[in-house]
């Protein structure tokens, strides 16, 4: 089949579709979400988990288990990102020819480059930090900080050469960093198990309302994640990278 | 208001349209790192679907810093949604690494050209 007959039967295809999708959004309940989950945990988290961000509750307690999957999906894409690109032994030869290919030239970041990105590494820091331990008084929580924090190690990349990329972020400790945030986020869930007789129970003391240090095992998660997440998009960088810069041919 | 006429059928509207274009970028693309990126539109639509399908009539955001009048909008939807994004971004990284190695191997990008299997 030619490709102009692909396109044709591929355009009725996704007409219909469109118009099959369209019809089925109409025969949604008139007056919005009808549901009971969501009006019903809107009203009861607040009082259950001393949190004020319900959606943090929902994804780090009342759907932790949820959450842990998804955190599972990231590890194995970064490990398959990470087996795809791996240097062999061979050709490894450390950190310092990542800039020094003979048929290219990296030529440097100039002045105003390096100095914007790097005085926005701390922010970047700052705000990562602030999300991760805040996600249950306000909107944040483990995924947004992580990779609020991973843009700390790309600005400064971009900021300046290379090699200075796998010396902040070398690959042990950013492998180390990934597994203890989502040995981290099982070991609670374990923990859980062993107090409270349920995974990923939520045992640690509730506190109080809107302080940083409440909402149990929410606060202990998010880190968790935050930790997970960054480590992990900071080693797919890392994969890129060193891949970018390798020998060709 | 949601859900009342035609317009209501907006957010919907918009999502099955971000799909359909998302698809049509992914036949018709003749670029590996190209199709990854329409694979990216067809996955925004459904962040679109979900944030539609909790939506309530004048609700505000599930936040309770301050207290808070009348309706509130569906917090479950929205927590998928979250994981959702930053998972689909690593798989999308994923799948361009997965285009690099093609290129290393097939010296090409182009869907077409990589029919057969080669050992």
């Amino acid at each position: 089949m030619t490709a102009r007959g692909r396109l044709v039967l591929f355009a009725a295809g996704a007409g219909a579709l469109f118009l099959a999708l369209l019809a089925a959004s109409a025969r949604l309940p008139a007056g919005g979400y009808p549901g009971p989950y969501g009006t019903v945990l809107n009203r009861v988290a607040v009082l259950e988990r001393h949190t004020t961000d319900v959606v943090a509750a929902v994804t780090y307690d009342y759907r932790g288990f949820d959450t842990m999957g998804e955190e599972m999906i990231l590890f194995a894409a970064v490990a398959g990102a990470a087996l795809l690109l791996r240097r062999t032994r061979s050709e490894w030869t450390g950190p310092e020819d990542l800039d020094h290919l003979p048929d290219r030239s990296v030529a440097d970041p100039s002045d105003a480059v390096r100095v914007t990105l790097l005085l926005l590494v701390p922010v970047a820091i700052t705000f990562g930090a602030y999300l991760a331990m805040h996600g249950q008084v306000s909107p944040g929580g483990g995924f947004q900080a992580g990779v609020v924090l991973v843009t700390a190690p790309l600005l400064v990349y971009l900021g300046t050469r290379a090699r200075l990329l796998v010396e902040i972020a070398p690959g042990a400790s950013v492998e180390l960093g990934e597994g203890a945030g989502i040995l981290g986020y099982l070991l609670t869930g374990v923990a859980g198990l062993v107090v409270g007789g349920d995974y990923l129970d939520n045992f640690l003391p509730l506190g109080r309302l809107a302080d940083v240090f409440s909402a149990g095992t929410i606060l202990a998660l998010s880190v968790a994640v935050s930790l997970a997440v960054a480590a992990g998009l900071a080693q797919m960088l890392i994969s890129f990278v060193e891949e970018t810069l390798r020998q060709e041919g | 208001m949601a859900y009342q006429g035609v317009a209501g059928l907006f957010p919907f509207a918009v999502a099955a349209w971000l799909f359909v274009c998302g698809l049509y970028g992914v036949v018709v693309s003749r670029n590996l790192i190209q199709m990854v990126g329409c694979l990216a539109v067809l996955q925004s639509s459904t962040y679109v679907l979900l944030a539609a399908v909790g939506y309530v009539p004048d609700g505000s955001a599930p936040v309770f810093l301050e207290v808070v009048h009348g309706p509130v909008v569906d917090p479950v939807v929205q927590a998928l949604m979250l994981t959702d994004v930053v998972v689909e971004a690593t798989v999308a990284a994923l799948l361009l690494a997965l285009a690099v190695q093609v290129h290393t191997h097939a010296h090409t990008l182009r869907p077409d050209r990589l029919t057969r299997m080669r050992g």
